[in-house]
């Protein structure tokens, strides 16, 4: 968890200074404006837990990006809101709710448990179960089989017991002419 | 006992039943969690005398529209002169919400702008749009910055909402508004939301 945060940060600071490098531009937009609402918070504990809410959060408009992916319009805005909104003392479940009132369960990456979602959480579970019952089912069948096939008469035996020690006659099926 | 040899085949065609129902289904339409909901309250600048501001109970028991659109929306285009005849036939008031008129324009490096430059930049804009291509609003609104966009859960441009009489979104189209979507959807829905309200 500690490792994950920290590889995050570093990936956000690593993207921060190449942006800064690529538009020198917007970099002094920042400073000069101190109006203008900052693209990376201040304190780095709040940029990490922006950071971390974000790559929780689907992007709508490309959706199989995060919204810390993505540098959609659309992308850029909700990372302001989730910044702004946890700047101003909202905890992380508040700004998911907000996120959700808005545009539905999808916006989660992680869909929550819930009657519609049953199937989806439930499945593998019960393909699981599922499976090792009929596992369970089909050894304890062949079991059976096995234990039904080892019906050998009393002669048989004998002629087993003989065989095994060495001083039968083979039988015509065991003779070398029909092995050849 | 004789047709085990047919289960991978069933079994096959059911996978593939599933997976043929879902190439009909759009991954783009995400259904909104605001339908039956009270639309979000917001307060904007009108286009057409941006010191008035417009809230949304002013049309309080009226069934409308709210149209998303923009300047630099392409697919508007395509559906703006099924606004324009929709507002001659008089079937519905169409409220405009002018989504990111400047910042939302990707030929335009709108950071660092003034709100104030910004706003007459979209003012501009907005009012040469709609001489060009015609007004089919009762009004329009401002959204500089797509908070209200967002308040509406918009993620593209345009949506059209359908909200009744006691504020209530009722449905939702995303993308623009076809003459099938018109005739099979949209006016069948204002016509329940009339005779409900």
């Amino acid at each position: 968890m500690r490792v994950d945060v920290f590889v995050k940060l570093s990936r956000g600071l690593a993207l921060a200074a190449l942006l800064a490098a690529t538009f020198p531009a917007a970099a002094q937009r920042t400073a000069a404006e101190p109006g203008a609402a900052p693209t990376v918070a201040a304190d780095p504990q709040l940029e990490a837990d922006v950071m971390e809410l974000s790559h929780k959060l689907r992007c709508l408009v490309c959706q199989n990006q995060s919204i810390a992916e993505s540098n959609a319009p659309l992308a850029v805005d909700l990372r302001e809101q989730v910044r702004e909104q946890l700047a101003s003392g909202r905890s992380k479940g508040e700004v998911v709710d907000y996120l959700v009132a808005r545009y539905g369960d999808f916006v989660l990456y992680e869909p929550p448990f819930k009657a519609t979602t049953l199937l989806l959480w439930g499945g593998p579970v019960m393909l699981l179960v599922g499976g090792a019952g009929w596992l369970a089912w089909r050894l304890r069948r062949r079991a059976g089989e096995l234990a039904a096939m080892d019906g050998l008469s009393e002669a048989e035996r004998r002629r087993a017991r003989d065989l095994l020690a060495g001083d039968a006659k083979p039988s015509s099926s065991e003779s070398p002419e029909s092995r050849s | 006992m004789k047709a085990k040899f047919l289960v991978p085949l069933i079994l096959f065609i059911a996978l593939a039943g599933f997976l043929a129902f879902g190439l009909t289904l759009n991954p783009r339409e995400v259904p909104s969690p605001l339908i039956d909901k009270p639309a979000p309250g917001f307060s904007l600048a009108r286009l057409d005398d941006p010191a008035r501001p417009f809230a949304l109970e002013e049309m309080k028991g009226q069934v409308w529209l709210l149209n998303v659109w923009a300047s630099w929306c392409v697919a508007c285009r395509q559906e703006h002169p099924l606004l324009v005849r929709m507002a001659q036939q008089k079937i519905v008031p169409v409220v405009g919400l002018n989504y990111k008129e400047v910042r939302g324009d990707g030929a335009i490096n709108a950071r660092g702008m003034a709100l104030e430059t910004e706003t007459a930049l979209a003012i501009e804009r907005a009012r040469r749009w709609l001489s060009d291509h015609g007004d089919p609003y009762v009004l329009s609104v401002l959204d500089i910055d797509g908070r209200v966009g967002i308040d509406f859960g918009v993620y593209g441009v345009p949506e059209t909402f359908l909200i009744d009489g006691e504020g209530r979104i009722r449905y939702k189209h995303i993308g623009p508004i076809t003459p099938e979507s018109l005739q099979q959807v949209i006016l069948p829905k204002i016509e329940e939301v009339r005779r409900a309200g």
